[in-house]
């Protein structure tokens, strides 16, 4: 038995809940909806062609054969093939035009209005928001909050493997390869939550590591920004305390960054607001304290293989920490 | 000549149903299942290791021999520990392996010895001269992991499990290229003011 | 005793027929027994065991997509863990196309080529014996490193660096990219020999405008062989160096790149799909004239596709980095010469197409797989021009869509032309033929279980679901396509396992073949089912591209060929005109000693690199065993 049969409950209950939209066909960003209209088009048109070569192909199986003019079918065979490679030619033309125009319809414009860098790692998405004034910078984890309406510019960047951007209801994917660094246009058109996930195979986990995407109108995303730029919240409640106590003495501020408190770790995600955050271990779970407790206790069984160790707690410290971070928002 | 033929023919049947056999046996005595998550029981008794009262050497616990020292031999554990040694910031001090403010780990000299149970004291409870304990930053295995990591840096041979270079700027020969038989051959790499005279 | 035993240089011209193939037997025929096997040359000895070994590869890697459908039936379903996922998926990709694809069609061709253009044995046929003990011991070195849990896990693409040095620990990399040496070494032999064969050895008078169809996409499927296997084997020579002597081929911090590899992997991996694939062209081609009775429609305009795919076959290799970062300029120029190779295989279904209106169809097993070829590996074609597309291709790349799409081009576009290709050479291969019932419910089952399985996975793909992802969360939309995908999967592994079960009990029981059971107008029907040692008696002499229709009574032959020693005609490269009488080789046990050191030299490597210097000592002794003069008749012409 690798799990309690408690914690696995939980588990299912905690998850149940529907957390985005990660869909190429119902898309809410406007390169999405650039490449869905191409999409559609080309679509069509292939269906049809596969249509036309089907009735072809019955045909030519089933019709009624008669011996005469076996000279003329030759010749009308040559004409018809000739005809139909020509509007082959044709078709692909025309699908490698519209290719192409759409192709400069999802380019990086010249200016945007935000510009965020994310850093692939396995596995978990490290989300900085960078300013001139290092002091108005921030980053957090496997969240991405951007101002609806917006050209938002993303870059990418590998730490370690190569990794894939995708957040398919807002635009295709970019790979974040190490030694370089990706470009992508994100837009969304309508306010939402966008789930989006790794797309590149990039080891153990890659099959958890998800990011979301928050858009929310642009008041709402610069009360964020702002909050976020600020230190941790101290705890208020008893538990938290302690948890914050536990926190810092435990192996966990070895890896992780509490802004405000002498946890400055930096190999794992950012925690300073992991309380605000939709999901945690990239979105894995939702965030609640349940799930935070189940996560801290044994990552290993919901995420096997990922970076952080189980670290041996009593069950107080646990609940402790739990409530610590949740209370982190 | 048709009987010696016939013979001939069952003598290599036999022969490679022999060799198969013993290659089957030998390809289960290798086996290796990658162990993404240690029971919790194993794990405790990690630190259930006994060392000399000189902190130089001891036995590691019983569970360790039974589970065939994965922390030596097991590449995955290995690579763990590569990531451990940049993540926890060992570079601060050891440099990429050769030293710096602290020994370094190539010159083939141990100052506790090089087994494993002494490298995990070491980095768990720290020594004298400026080596923190890691007691409280990292968990048990973690520190096995690294242990194994570091023993195989200085390693006089190459090991078959070891990793091998890093994805960035190339300093030193990587692990799976016995760097420290290399240099030894080069006479020593300066004298460590705590080494001593030469055992 | 007979006179005619003290004759010295007997000619075939001195004998009659059946005087003539008891000395043809004897002089090419493989002796019994274990050490006669390990030592034959014989091209169809070979051959066979070349398709069998090809077909057990791929029952075990459709036995491990069995295992990951059963795992994504469900959510988060715990029946297997990302590790050993991880290797399952990386083992499927590369036993798939490295150890069955690949090698089952240049199987088919040692086998049938030789016999299609009427020559007694494939030219280089000691090297053909060593390219099968070379494939046979990758394909044991692969399936037994997943056997002890060092399979591969780092996809069939390994991508650095998740491959590299630094990500992959242990030896499980090296053990991919030391198979494929293996399998490249294979490949590239058999490569050479079919190009031999085809350009020097077809029999007197089949000039270039009269050779099959199947054999001229062999050769040109030969030349993509020669020409993108070097790519990888760069590429995975550089990682091996990498991961073991430390060398930076794919380092950023050292002036190495990640991209080098992607490209030198896909500049080898996009023409490896029409090596593939054109294959199976000739075979489409073969069976539909076959069972229209009538020759296809345009065959130079059929050679001319097949070539034209050749050429644009390395020009497409971007398409698989469209998101990888590279200018978009330069992608646009990939998706023209993506959606370019359109033409040519519209051109080729057009000309079957007008062939099967021409004709006179008869549905019989092969046929039937012919069709169900046409209309999956239509959609697969359309779904490739899709992913030609680089807006399009960013939403589809790395997911479902893109699985399902491969799956439709290579199991529709190869597949199952191999099936069909299967049922109909069968008698001539075994003697025996297949059980048309089974076959045609094997199709059926097969049919409806590719399409069920497969079609899906496109909508999976645009609802978002990854590609290469042991699980996938409750909450996301996929469970119900998913189960369904499993559930369809267990038709088509049906009918694979009838497949199976008719092609084994029709070789042990099946009903006698004639020479000639389907009325075919190639030359491997001239001969008896299955065919002699030395394949014909006399060599046959061909006027037409349809040699046995056109003559309908006896096939003329040309003579004069010693029958004490293994020899055979050489032609010119055009026209086939008659050049010379030609030694080939007899049976060593040599090529095998040599692979065998090879194989230890190779394996040996991964764990040191002074394997290279010792190992290449009992490599040299096997290879001087192998060229040292025996003395042969064979030696001394």
């Amino acid at each position: 038995m690798r799990m309690s049969p408690i914690i696995w409950m939980s588990t299912i209950a905690i998850i149940s809940g529907c957390t985005g939209n990660q869909s190429a066909i119902n898309p809410k960003g406007a390169p999405a909806i650039h490449i869905a209209h191409l999409m559609s088009g080309i679509v069509a048109v292939c269906t049809l062609v596969w249509l036309l070569v089907m009735v072809m192909l019955v045909w030519a199986l089933l019709r009624k054969r008669s011996d005469a003019g076996e000279q003329a079918r030759e010749r009308g065979l040559t004409t018809t093939v000739s005809a139909a490679v020509g509007a082959t030619a044709v078709i692909i033309a025309g699908m490698t035009i519209a290719s192409f125009y759409t192709t400069r319809d999802i380019g990086i414009p010249g200016e945007a209005a935000l510009t965020i860098t994310v850093r692939g790692q396995q596995w978990w998405w490290q989300v900085i928001y960078a300013d001139p004034d290092p002091a108005l910078t921030f980053q957090t984890a496997n969240e991405i909050h951007i101002p609806v309406g917006r050209d938002v510019h993303v870059q990418l960047e590998s730490t370690d493997v190569v990794h894939s951007f995708w957040v398919p209801s807002l635009a295709g994917k970019q790979d974040l390869v190490p030694g370089r660094t990706n470009s992508l246009l994100l837009r969304a058109e309508r306010p939402g939550i966008y789930r989006g996930q790794c797309a590149e195979f990039c080891g153990l986990q890659h099959t958890h590591m998800a990011m979301m995407v928050i858009a929310e109108d642009p008041e709402s995303f610069e009360r964020w920004a702002v909050a976020q730029r600020g230190n941790s919240v101290n705890p208020g409640k008893p538990d938290a305390v302690a948890g914050q106590v536990a926190f810092i003495a435990k192996p966990c501020a070895a890896c992780h960054t509490v802004r405000g408190t002498p946890a400055m770790g930096t190999t794992g995600p950012d925690l300073t607001h992991v309380g605000s955050r939709k999901t945690i271990a990239a979105g894995l779970l939702m965030t609640t304290r349940g799930s935070l407790a189940a996560w801290i206790a044994d990552p290993q069984t919901l995420k096997p293989g990922n970076n952080m160790p189980m670290v041996p707690l009593t069950s107080v410290e646990l609940k402790n920490i739990s409530a610590y971070m949740e209370s982190l928002k | 000549m048709v009987r010696g033929r016939t013979l001939a023919n069952r003598l290599l049947l036999t022969s490679a149903l022999l060799a198969l056999t013993v290659g089957c046996g030998f390809l289960g005595w290798m086996r290796q299942p990658r162990e993404l998550r240690t029971n919790p029981p194993v794990l405790a008794d990690l630190s259930r290791f006994r060392l000399m009262s000189n902190g130089i050497g001891g036995a590691p616990p019983e569970s360790y021999f039974a589970e065939a020292e994965p922390y030596e031999n097991d590449a995955y554990n290995l690579s763990q520990g590569k990531r451990l040694y940049t993540w926890f910031g060992c570079a601060a001090c050891h440099g990429d392996g050769r030293g710096a403010a602290g020994p370094s780990f190539l010159d083939g000299w141990w100052l506790y010895g090089p087994e494993m149970v002494s490298i995990v004291a070491s980095i768990r409870d720290g020594r004298p001269h400026g080596m923190p304990a890691f007691r409280d930053r990292m968990t048990i295995e973690q520190i096995w992991q690294l242990a194994g990591y570091v023993q195989t840096i200085g390693a006089y041979s190459a090991k078959v499990a070891a990793t091998g270079r890093n994805d960035g700027p190339q300093t030193r020969p990587s692990e799976n290229r016995a760097p420290a038989v290399m240099l030894f051959e080069e006479g020593p790499v300066g004298v460590n003011p705590d080494q001593g005279p030469s055992p | 005793m007979t006179p005619l035993d003290n004759v010295a240089d007997l000619r075939d011209t001195d004998l009659n027929d059946v005087e003539l193939d008891r000395r043809l037997a004897s002089t090419w025929a493989t002796p019994k027994g274990v050490w006669g096997a390990l030592s034959t040359v014989d091209h169809k000895i070979i051959g066979r065991r070349y398709i069998i070994t090809a077909f057990v590869f791929l029952a075990l890697g459709g036995i491990l997509s069995l295992a990951m459908r059963l795992q994504l039936a469900q959510p988060e379903a715990r029946f297997i863990g990302p590790d050993r996922y991880n290797q399952i998926f990386t083992m499927h990709g590369t036993n798939m196309m490295f150890l069955f694809a690949v090698p089952v069609m240049e199987a088919m061709a040692v086998y049938l080529v030789p016999l299609m253009v009427g020559t007694r044995n494939i030219a280089f046929p000691r090297l053909n014996a060593f390219s099968y003990w070379m494939y046979l011991a990758g394909g044991l070195l692969l399936w037994i490193a997943f056997a002890i849990d060092t399979g591969p896990d780092v996809g069939w693409f390994a991508d650095v660096p998740l491959s590299g040095p630094q990500y992959a620990a242990g030896k499980r990399a090296d053990i991919w990219a030391q198979m494929i040496t293996f399998t490249e070494v294979s490949a590239l032999a058999v490569a050479v020999e079919l190009v031999v064969t085809v350009f020097k050895q077809r029999a007197p008078g089949m000039s270039l405008d009269q050779i099959p169809l199947f054999v001229w996409s062999m050769l040109v499927t030969s030349f993509l062989i020669i020409m993108a296997m070097p790519a990888i084997m760069i590429a995975s020579t550089a990682l091996i160096l990498d991961r073991l002597v430390g060398t930076q081929f794919f380092n950023p911090a050292e002036g190495g790149d990640v991209l080098l590899w992607q490209h030198l992997f896909w500049f080898f991996g996009h023409p490896e799909v029409y090596i593939i694939f054109l294959p199976a062209v000739g075979m489409v081609s073969t069976i539909v004239a076959t069972f229209t009775r009538r020759p296809v429609f345009g065959y130079l305009g059929m050679v001319m596709a097949l070539i034209a795919t050749g050429i644009l076959a390395f020009g497409l290799w971007v398409h698989h980095m469209f998101v990888a970062g590279l200018p978009r300029l330069g992608e646009s120029f990939f998706t023209a010469s993506s959606m370019a190779i359109a033409i040519p295989a519209g051109l080729q279904i057009f000309c079957w197409l007008a062939t099967i209106w021409a004709g006179r169809p008869v549905f019989k097993t092969p046929f039937l797989f012919v069709i169900g070829f046409m209309v999956i590996f239509v959609i697969g074609g359309m779904t490739g021009v899709m992913v030609a597309s680089v807006p399009f291709d960013t939403q589809v790349h790395d997911t479902y869509f893109v699985v399902a799409h491969f799956h439709y081009v290579l199991v529709g576009g190869a597949v199952f032309p191999l099936l069909g290709a299967i049922y109909y050479w069968f008698p001539k291969i075994t003697g025996r033929m297949m059980n048309e019932t089974i076959g045609r419910w094997a199709f059926g089952l097969i049919f409806t279980g590719f399409n069920l399985t497969f079609f899906p996975m496109h909508i999976l793909g645009l609802q978002g679901m990854p590609r290469r992802i042991y699980t996938y969360q409750p909450e996301m939309p996929w469970s119900g396509l998913n189960m369904f995908v499993s559930l369809s999967a267990v038709i088509l592994a049906a009918g694979f396992l009838l497949f199976f079960i008719d092609a084994i009990r029709s070789a042990l029981s099946g009903p006698v073949a004639p020479a000639n059971p389907w009325c075919a107008s190639t030359l491997e029907w001239a001969t008896s089912s299955p065919p002699p040692a030395y394949n014909f008696s006399r060599m046959p002499v061909v006027g037409s591209l349809e040699p046995l229709v056109d003559n309908s009574g006896a096939l003329p032959v040309a003579s004069g060929l010693f029958v004490d020693r293994r020899e055979l005609v050489v032609t010119s490269v055009v026209g086939a005109l008659p050049e010379a009488r030609e030694s080939s080789p007899g049976d060593s046990i040599w090529p095998l000693w040599s692979a065998l050191a090879t194989t230890v030299l190779l394996i040996w490597s991964i764990f040191t690199p002074w394997a290279v210097v010792w190992g290449s000592v009992p490599l040299a002794i096997a290879l001087t065993g192998w060229f040292w003069p025996k003395g042969t008749k064979e030696d001394d012409a």
